[in-house]
């Protein structure tokens, strides 16, 4: 793995804080997903499940359809569709349509998707202020922090670290209760919403049959970002969309339990277009941004296409063995834990960060709980064949790749098989049936070292299974 | 009494119609390194009244190497395991993630060869899981084993998670005498080994590693129990590095004690 | 152009030419819980209590009026100009404005008063989910801005579910620019878990069931 995520790694396994607050945090959004999908509370949930991906399947499979049914909706209800390519034309776009209706001030929803495209840094580069209204990436932008979890962004830190940041930064007294933290935040963003030209969210889902976006929250600032200001700008992922308003009867029963064991989020807003005609308050200009960005690169692998149809619930990184280690830092873009390391490659390409696909015990308690059954195993799986594969191209890793040549032949010759043992076992040191510390000179090579720099070695049995069957 | 009854009806009955043969595929982590467990579970099958056939052209069901990424290497030894296998009525096996291998994924290792392809999918049907072999096609839930410990159980992930395997274990647990069982807060969370994941990613491996054996303390219990011996070797190896007085077993082996 | 250039891109990925038609869709699935009006009403006032909101059961529209005058005490309020709660002479109660369909105007009222009294189009039993669809009776920001949100239903408007809302409600599209479901008071556990409410939108809410 690169050195960058090896040091992260490392940094978060030893803060002891850090690993109790990732570890708790992620305990209690398992269990009250748990509580949330038992037979008694959603008798359904696995019909739901298997609907939920038959959905997703027939949608993405369909993209170009529904993009296209979707933007005749939203431009029906008066709405526009933007459709852009990457990074630069959302920025681009926003940045044009400030300077057209000279606006300044900018609120946001959360929006991952507008993470992945650094959207603030842009806007603000040009001089527009932009300001997240979410508590916890509102605390990340003062902070200059990237979120370290899809759903709960600032679960890294502490209410003192929150404190520290607000008076440093909002010159407020240094205040450690939470409640008056929250009071303090909302009071500041109100006025920010009241004075803001434009509010930007993300979507949770675009839908087609009614050039609508579904937006869930629990806190209220993506119905004041989307009602106060006079434009909203809807930014989203073309993977967002799904086919019938009806299909929410299917995905909101999923989203919110899988997300945070919520049968519903507080806030469901179902909007299409701007203000109508009779409505006292609402945007009067009403955008969709369709981001490509990549994903019509996934979309070419059919193996691998169902990635796209993940529904950001978070679920995945909670159950995740490994996240809960090594948190939402460690991974190398803004989507972490099990969706993150198969969506990096594919974006990025494998060879941006090689070992990520790797760094998963396919334990498969992601698959278990994705509430569209995206078999993210699988995908890992079909991830690492291709870096070797890559690996055989370019030539590198040549030791690895004889070691297992090798190996497969020896398997493949029994009698071969059972002489390697024989002189193995010779070589293995006897300690009288202790488990081993060390390993000596001889056994010292860089995986033998990796074991035992974490836990100690398997006494040497002296006979194989094979050797005591013959002697039964 | 009645249970002992039981047992030795069985074998009695199916040595008078001629004892269902079953293959034992060992894995070759049992084979090389944890030898007493491939015996513990072929003493059980014999006591169930099966005779236990050892091909030994066995290896290795290629997991490694297609877990790695190495698809052809795995594609090789997969075949072999066609091969060694071919004429067994039952393979049973001391694994869940190596029954896992050959159950789920050898079809994925022939795309274009048409009759491995329908060699692997009826293999399928023919591999057992040890546990799961002794419920569902033994029939049996109390082997008539005896073991004074207090024990734990942990979910190996594979066996829970692609056959799931959960209750069937707990169950035959329950039924061997003088056996207390108590369960662990993390019990269906990975150990952290992975195969090739614990020595590529050690200090990820190791921390995963930490939080079971923290669990596994909380409840006391002087021994781990788990279908998989991969599992045991990485929870073991952590609780002699920390010198923690606990020890771990697979099923087969408290299964086989008397 | 960007469109033509990504709906190409996604044709291109899904082998797929422009103008093609499509598979049927999965069918829709909506199961509508025959649940009698009563036991509806029991369920939405009990699943509003439990998200910490308060739920009251008044038998008639003065009954209503009587609690949200209670609730109020003294404090200003802005009411949506919902003909139901009209009916039930809530306007009329003092510290009440309503009757606004300037935006400007509503959205000065709304930020400095004490109380946003709305009714809702449908309320949903299961989850104690109050459904508002932006109209000109229904203003989106008398829901949202004052810190304490009280809603007045009548029970025929009390649904079992989100089945059947898009059972009775397929396209909301056509009657909205949004519609809104609200459940439960505002809400965020950001900082170290620790549960706040009333961030943004209300702190505390009422539902008022009437019939």
């Amino acid at each position: 793995m690169s050195v960058a995520f090896d040091e992260k790694v490392h940094k978060t396994l030893a803060d002891a804080n850090l690993q109790l607050a990732i570890y708790k945090a992620t305990a209690r959004l398992i269990d009250h997903r748990k509580h949330s999908v038992t037979a008694a509370a959603l008798p359904d949930y696995q019909d739901l499940r298997t609907q939920a991906n038959a959905l997703k399947r027939h949608t993405i499979d369909h993209l170009d359809y529904y993009l296209e049914q979707f933007e005749a909706n939203v431009t029906a209800h008066g709405g526009k569709v933007i459709y852009c390519q990457d990074a630069t034309e959302v920025a681009d776009f926003v940045l044009g349509l400030a300077k057209e209706r000279s606006a300044q001030l900018i609120v946001k929803s959360k929006s991952m998707t507008t993470e992945e495209i650094d959207l603030n840094e842009r806007l603000e580069h040009h001089g527009l202020e932009s300001v997240e209204t979410d508590l916890g990436e509102y605390i990340l932008q003062l902070a200059h922090q990237r979120p370290y979890h899809i759903v709960a962004p600032a679960l890294h830190l502490t209410r003192y670290d929150v404190g520290d940041l607000f008076a440093r930064t909002l010159g407020v007294a240094n205040e450690t209760v939470v409640e008056k933290q929250a009071l303090i935040a909302r009071l500041v963003l109100r006025q920010k919403f009241m004075a803001a030209d434009i509010g930007i969210s993300g979507a949770n889902f675009l839908v087609a049959d009614s050039g609508a976006v579904l937006l869930v929250e629990n806190e209220g600032n993506a119905r004041l970002t989307t009602s106060a200001p006079k434009i909203h700008i809807a930014v989203a992922g073309i993977e967002k969309l799904i086919p019938r308003a009806q299909d929410l009867a299917v995905f909101l029963k999923l989203l919110g339990r899988s997300a945070t064991g919520q049968a519903l989020t507080v806030y469901t807003s179902f909007l299409s277009g701007p203000r109508r005609a009779g409505e006292i308050d609402g945007p009067e200009e009403f955008y969709v941004v369709l981001l490509d960005n990549g994903r019509t690169k996934l979309l070419a692998d059919a193996g691998k296409r169902e990635s796209l149809y993940c529904i950001r619930c978070g679920a995945c990184l909670n159950h995740c063995p490994v996240y809960r280690k090594i948190g939402g830092h460690s991974f190398p873009w803004v989507y972490s834990g099990p969706i993150g390391a198969i969506i990096t490659p594919q974006f990025m390409g494998i060879e941006h960060e090689p070992s990520l696909p790797f760094a998963s015990s396919l334990c498969g308690a992601c698959a278990e709980v994705c509430p569209v059954k995206i078999d993210i195993p699988r995908v890992l799986l079909e991830l690492r064949a291709e870096v070797k594969q890559a690996e055989e191209r370019g030539g590198t890793n040549r030791l690895e790749r004889l070691a297992f040549r090798i190996w497969a032949w020896v398997m493949c010759h029994p009698r071969i098989y059972e002489m390697a043992a024989m002189v193995a076992a010779g070589v293995a040191p006897a300690e009288n049936g202790k488990w081993l510390r060390s390993a000596p000179a001889m056994m010292n090579l860089p995986p033998v070292r990796a074991w035992l720099s974490q836990r100690d070695l398997p006494p040497a049995p002296g006979k194989s299974f094979r050797d005591l069957w013959r002697k039964r | 009494m009645l249970v002992a009854c039981r047992v030795c009806r069985t074998t009695l009955l199916q040595s008078l119609f001629m004892a269902q043969r079953v293959s034992i595929f060992v894995t070759c982590i049992v084979d090389q390194l944890f030898p007493k467990v491939g015996l513990a579970m072929a003493d059980v099958l014999e006591r169930l009244g099966y005779q236990v056939d050892f091909p030994e052209d066995q290896t290795c069901c290629g997991q490694p190497a297609f877990n790695t990424g190495y698809r052809q290497e795995a594609c090789q030894v997969a075949r072999h395991f066609l091969k060694v296998f071919r004429d067994s009525e039952y393979v049973v096996v001391p694994s869940g993630s190596c029954t896992s291998m050959v159950a789920h994924h050898f079809h994925d290792l022939f795309p274009a060869d048409e009759d491995a392809r329908r060699a692997a999918s009826e293999l399928t049907t023919r591999v057992w899981e040890f546990s799961k072999f002794v419920l569902e096609v033994a029939g049996v839930d109390d082997v008539g084993a005896r073991l004074e410990d207090v024990v734990t159980y942990h979910d190996s992930c594979h066996a829970l998670r692609e056959f799931g395997i959960r209750d069937g274990p707990r169950r035959l647990l329950a039924n061997v005498r003088g056996l207390e069982l108590r369960e662990m807060d993390a019990a269906e969370e990975c150990c952290g080994f992975g195969g090739t994941f614990s020595i590529k990613f050690p200090e990820i491996s190791g921390g995963m590693a930490g939080t079971k054996i923290d669990s596994i303390v909380r409840t006391g219990a002087r021994t781990v129990v788990s279908l998989d011996s991969s599992c045991l070797m990485q929870i073991q190896g952590a609780l002699a590095r920390a010198a923690l007085p606990v020890r771990t077993m697979h099923l087969a082996e408290v299964l086989a004690s008397h | 152009m960007s469109r033509e250039a990504i709906l190409n891109k996604v044709r291109t990925a899904l082998r797929r030419s422009a103008g093609q038609g499509i598979a049927e869709p999965p069918p829709v699935r909506l199961y509508v819980d025959q649940v009698d009006a009563e036991a509806r009403v029991g369920s939405m006032l009990r699943a509003v209590e439990a998200l910490a909101g308060k739920a009251r059961l008044a038998a008639s529209g003065e009954a209503a009026r009587a609690y949200v005058g209670a609730v109020l005490d003294g404090r200003t309020a802005v009411a949506s100009n919902s003909p139901f709660l009209l009916e039930c002479g809530v306007v009329d109660l003092a510290g009440v404005l309503s009757g606004f369909t300037d935006a400007a105007e509503l959205r000065a009222l709304c930020a400095t008063a004490d109380v946003g009294i709305t009714s809702a189009d449908y309320a949903l039993a299961d989850t104690g989910t109050l459904v508002m669809l932006s109209s000109p009776a229904e203003a989106r920001l008398i829901s949202l801005l004052p810190p304490i949100h009280i809603a007045v239903v009548p029970k025929e408007r009390v649904l079992s579910g989100l089945d059947e809302l898009f059972t009775i409600l397929p396209d909301p599209a056509a009657q909205t620019s949004s519609m809104v479901l609200i459940t439960g008071p505002s809400r965020t556990a950001d900082i170290e878990q620790i549960l706040v409410r009333g961030v943004h939108g209300p702190g505390e809410i009422h539902v008022v069931v009437v019939g």
